[in-house]
């Protein structure tokens, strides 16, 4: 039974956009940032709790969105069984831990920022459980990872925080990567990366010869994320966290996300005998070896997170073991596991809240002196050891069962012994924990009096206590439905019903759990001397260990860098041009060419004369370079020619951009050296020149190679769509703007967007210039003595002000015809930037800039705003973005012409380009201003009509000598 | 005629690729500049050459030339030039901040002294 419901991705979604929420509202008080947060939390909680009810009838609720469909990544999501609990789970605690963490954080710290982690954090663990893409899975995979470094970093003052968090992102990152290789060798094999497809291809994956890549791949995402052996150093070094983080992450999300990949992925990858070795010894190691370590942490927070460690190891086990029975007996523990040690590490909070020390060592006979908080964490702690008739004992009690029934390297009694050691073990942390922290004589050095804490604080771990006293009374009653059905959704609907109970008769689980909790009596009565033994033996330091091996990485990466990234660009890019054309020339020897299709056209005198001009000229600029302006003046000979050439062949628009591109570029470059040096010194050795040019030529033949193949071969183009659509769709003759202005409309959308960007990155650079240590540089800049003193001749004043309307003339003429014939918005505003240059050179800046009307920034913006308001106008007529629109009128005495929307998007382009181009221009000008050069504001230096009083100045001079 | 752009396509990146190698920043910028030629010619040529064919819909004609490569190219001029100006201003301050137009970080180095 499949339904769909848009509700699931709507819940998915809460905690994220809620997430924005606390960040902006902590102003308002922590308790306002607190409900804001538990808001989200709580509808989703319902809209959960609305879907319920379909799964729990046996049904699956669905809910399908295409994303990127070509990838297989769609948003898809589906909330079966184990999804409803898991999901449950994390907002359920998520709620509780709201609460605890207003009252556990202190007014200093940014809670706004607690919140919105948190909630991201939940979103993501939200994710993973309802999702039905693996793709998708993975995204929330890695938000995991990122969003609890945040939180565990959350005290960014601490070291240990810092390090902590660092340590679980590279550890669960890396599994994370291994996880997504995994995934997609899964996906390959099953066809479809849709989780509710891969797990149809159970038989079809388990049989393929990349099984065992992928598995390994996966188990090691699951096993760094739950903290398995050998990858559990990190969950203990991320107790730095604040006790509110711990107590979510490690009892009921984060580290059970493992759990989960391996329970969800169980249908499919258990049951072969590389799951059952792999997944069930690495579980008992694990759960044996976090045991051990707990029992002689004195840390309370470090002894929780050992033997969350230690659960996990056994919920790993579990699962390894491949049945149903065991898959059903640790979805059971993972709910048992959360009541318990979510319970106790809000109760460690709450000790060293009150007391200011989670040193075991330092604590003791608090149970007189805080009767609350020890009752709620006895409760909890006796659950955790398995004592009846707490929930605790039920699970663990069905897992040694399940052991009993165990062949495993060889026979039954190996993992009975080991596993009741495990037991063992954990039966001694656990009344250690209880025993020497609230029992035992009162101090009187503690570093704070302790009393119970506020209700407030008390609400969440008290309700939980509550769970597992009642779970353990009536377990079929409370936990019963929901462990069915999730059961059911790991196993694939094999596992039988089982009913849940505190009394199984005399059974070898039974006479297990009985030897383990009186040899962890006894093994605590012996604790002051197994604690001396176990700190005088050497242990390996995990973090250690892992500092050492990162700091290895680090160097190798640095010696990397160094080696190959030293700063010399022209080495780069000396490698880069050799690296090409030896690919190039692969390519080439690699496949064969198909014979020549085209002639060649003859070539005229005339073009045989403008090609030796340029091959003349571009020989020249690479003898002669080192004088700069000589160099310059011989680029613009080349630009003249591939003008020239653009004419002759076909191409005027390109003829006109050209021209007037290099106008403005020659203008800008002349600025410009006049603050860079005139000469280039002569530095290269003669060997580097031999190699460079050898280099140069080699790219040079084989480009022009490339070239001349290609331009004896037809090819097929879609040009021909271009220019039989053009009349047609976009109303215009030239083909060319029509592809500029409407076909390919968005590119130079983005492309005006882009020139732009640089016309305002100049203006920008060049603010932060003048502001810089260059400023000392122009304020003693000291101009040549033999410059021009008549900077703006009277003739070329006279003569830009009689072209200055024609040349704007030329430029709207060139805008308006664009669309039928050569020209268009970017010509035109390059041809209208000439025009204007020409009066800031002529008649000075001074004169010209008092005249101007237009700031070049604001013209920018409106050139993009104009063609982004012109294509989304196309949405007013139902049509896509930038869809133009023409019709042709008349207005008499006028002939007919036409009105296109595709010209205001080019008015767009004009006013872009026009802006750019004089922001540019300007922004280098103010370098001369600022060194000192003079404004005049009138037009001329010289005045002639003063002529004659300068001629008495001069000769009253002489008169003076 | 194929002949003659593609001699000048060859040309012209060479030289480009020769002053890009240089040590100094203006000559860097000339052979992008040069550079940026050689690939417009490029790209406009892989449209195929055409003499005396219309670029522009006309009754009368009966082929035309390529309008794609043309188009593209021609937006690439305007943009070269946007790249071209960052570049220059970049080099510029360059120079006036450390006194040299030098483009290798390791050369400055070395070059502290006499600087």
């Amino acid at each position: 039974m499949v339904s769909a419901s848009g509700l699931l991705p709507v819940m998915v979604l809460l905690p994220f956009i809620g997430a924005l929420v606390p960040g902006l509202m902590i102003r308002a008080g922590r308790n306002a940032c607190a409900t804001f947060t538990a808001i989200p939390t709580l509808l989703a909680l319902i809209l959960l709790g609305v879907m319920a009810p379909d799964v729990m009838n046996g049904g699956t609720v669905t809910a399908r969105i295409d994303w990127l469909p070509g990838l297989g990544l769609n948003a898809n999501f589906m909330l079966d069984g184990l999804g409803l609990l898991f999901a449950g789970m994390i907002l359920g605690v998520g709620l509780l831990i709201i609460l605890y963490a207003r009252f556990y954080l202190s007014g200093d710290d940014p809670m706004g920022q607690f919140y919105t982690y948190l909630l991201l954090f939940q979103g993501a663990m939200l994710g993973i459980s309802v999702s039905d893409n693996i793709l998708l899975l993975l995204v929330f995979w890695e938000l995991t990872s990122l969003s609890s470094f945040l939180l565990i970093g959350y005290w960014k003052h601490l070291p240990e925080g810092r390090q902590g968090a660092r340590m679980a992102l590279t550890v669960t990152g890396a599994g994370g990567l291994a996880m997504i290789a995994g995934m997609l060798i899964l996906g390959n094999i099953a066809g479809s990366y849709d989780l509710s497809v891969i797990l149809q291809h159970g038989d079809e994956i388990r049989a393929s010869e990349y099984y065992l890549p992928a598995l390994i791949l996966i188990l090691l995402g699951a096993f760094t994320k739950s903290a398995q052996f050998p990858f559990h150093f990190w969950l203990p070094h991320a107790m730095a966290a604040p006790t509110p983080v711990s107590a979510y992450l490690h009892s009921a999300t984060m580290v059970k996300a493992g759990v989960f990949l391996m329970a969800r992925m169980w249908p499919v990858l258990a049951g072969t005998e590389a799951w059952f070795y792999i997944v069930s010894t690495v579980g008992l190691i694990t759960m044996v070896l976090g045991a051990l370590i707990a029992l002689f942490k004195d840390d309370l927070k470090a002894l929780l997170a050992f033997s969350t460690v230690s659960h996990l190891g056994l919920l790993t086990m579990l699962l390894g073991f491949g049945t149903p029975m065991a898959a059903t007996v640790a979805v059971f523990h993972i709910i048992n596991h959360l009541t318990f040690k979510a319970t106790l590490f809000m109760c460690a909070g709450i000790v060293d809240h009150e007391t200011h020390t989670r040193d075991i060592k330092r604590l003791g006979g608090l149970a007189s002196l805080m009767p609350i908080t020890a009752l709620i964490a006895v409760v909890a702690a006796l659950s955790m050891a398995g004592i009846p008739p707490l929930n605790g004992f039920m699970s663990k009690e069905m897992m040694l069962e399940e052991v009993a029934h165990t062949h495993w390297w060889g026979g039954t009694w190996p993992i009975i012994i080991v596993a009741t050691v495990g037991a063992m073990l954990s039966v001694a942390y656990c009344f250690r924990f209880i025993g020497h922290t609230f029992f035992g004589p009162v101090r009187d050095d503690y570093p704070h009096h302790p009393h119970d804490p506020p209700a407030g604080m008390l609400a969440a771990p008290a309700f939980l206590a509550v769970m597992v006293v009642a779970i353990g009374l009536f377990p079929s009653l409370i936990a019963g439905p929901i462990v069915d059905v999730a059961s059911a959704a790991v196993t694939g609907d094999t596992a039988e019903h089982v009913h849940l109970k505190l009394w199984h008769g005399v059974t070898p689980a039974l006479i297990m759990s009985i030897v383990a909790t009186l040899g962890g009596a006894f093994l605590l009565w012996l604790h002051r001397p197994l604690d001396r033994v176990w700190l005088s033996t050497p242990r390996p330091e995990a973090k250690a260990i892992f500092e050492r091996l990162v700091a290895v990485v680090e160097r190798a990466s640095l010696r990397f860098t160094e080696i190959t990234h030293n700063g010399a660009i022209s080495r780069y890019l000396a490698i880069f041009t050799v690296a090409t054309i030896v690919l190039g020339f692969a390519a080439y020897s690699g496949g064969g060419m198909a014979p020549p299709t085209r002639g060649l056209l003859p070539v005229p005198p005339l073009v045989a004369v403008g090609f030796v001009l340029l091959m003349v000229a571009t020989a020249a600029i690479v003898t002669m370079h080192r004088n700069r302006f000589r160099a310059l003046m011989l680029t613009s000979v080349i630009g003249l020619m591939v003008s020239a050439g653009f004419v002759y062949l076909s191409a005027p628009d390109l003829a006109l951009t050209q021209i007037t591109v290099d106008t403005v570029t020659v203008l800008l470059m002349l600025v410009a050296l006049h603050f860079l040096p005139k000469d280039t010194p002569s530095e290269s050795p003669t060997i580097l020149k031999v190699r460079d040019g050898a280099i140069a030529v080699a790219a040079g033949a084989a480009v022009a190679l490339l070239a001349y193949s290609f331009l004896l071969r037809d090819v097929s183009t879609i040009s021909d769509y271009h220019l039989a659509n053009s009349y047609k769709g976009g109303g215009g003759t030239n083909v060319v703007n029509v592809i500029l202005v409407d076909f390919r409309g968005y590119d130079t959308y983005g492309e005006i967007i882009v020139l732009g960007i640089a016309g305002l990155t100049l203006y920008a650079l060049m603010e932060a210039l003048l502001n810089g240590p260059a400023s000392r540089t122009l304020r003693n800049w000291t101009f040549p003595p033999d410059r021009s003193q008549d900077r703006h001749p009277v003739m070329m004043v006279v003569a830009t002000r009689v072209m200055m309307p024609i040349a704007v003339l030329v430029g709207v003429y060139i805008f308006l015809r664009g669309h039928n014939l050569p020209g268009g918005g970017f010509v035109a505003g390059l041809v209208m930037s000439i025009a204007l240059l020409m009066q800031y050179m002529a008649s000075g800046f001074g004169w010209t800039q008092e005249r101007k009307r237009f700031e070049y920034h604001s013209m920018i913006g409106w050139g993009v705003v104009v063609a982004g308001l012109t294509g989304a106008g196309a949405w007013l007529a139902g049509a896509p973005f930038l869809t133009s629109a023409f019709g042709y009128f008349t207005i008499p005495p006028f002939e007919e012409f036409e009105l296109a929307t595709a010209m205001l998007f080019d008015l767009g382009v004009f006013l872009t380009v026009l802006g750019a181009v004089m922001l540019m221009l300007y922004s280098l000008s103010r370098l001369a201003r600022y060194a000192g050069e003079t404004v005049n504001l009138e037009p001329m230096d010289y005045d002639p009509s003063r002529r004659f009083e300068a001629a008495a100045e001069v000769n009253d001079k002489k008169d003076g000598h | 005629m194929e002949l003659v752009v593609a001699t000048s396509i060859g040309g012209l990146t060479a030289a480009g690729i020769y002053l890009i190698l240089r040590l100094r920043a203006f000559p860097v910028i000339l052979g992008v500049t040069l550079l940026s030629y050689a690939t417009n010619v490029f790209v406009f040529a892989s449209g195929r050459l055409a003499v005396g064919l219309p670029p522009v819909l006309t009754d009368d004609a009966t082929a035309y030339t390529d309008p794609l490569p043309q188009a593209l190219v021609l937006t690439a001029i305007v943009i070269s030039f946007g790249m071209t100006a960052v570049l220059v201003l970049i080099a510029l301050g360059a120079f006036l901040e450390n006194g040299n137009d030098r483009v290798n970080v390791e050369d400055e180095r070395a070059g502290e002294g006499d600087a």
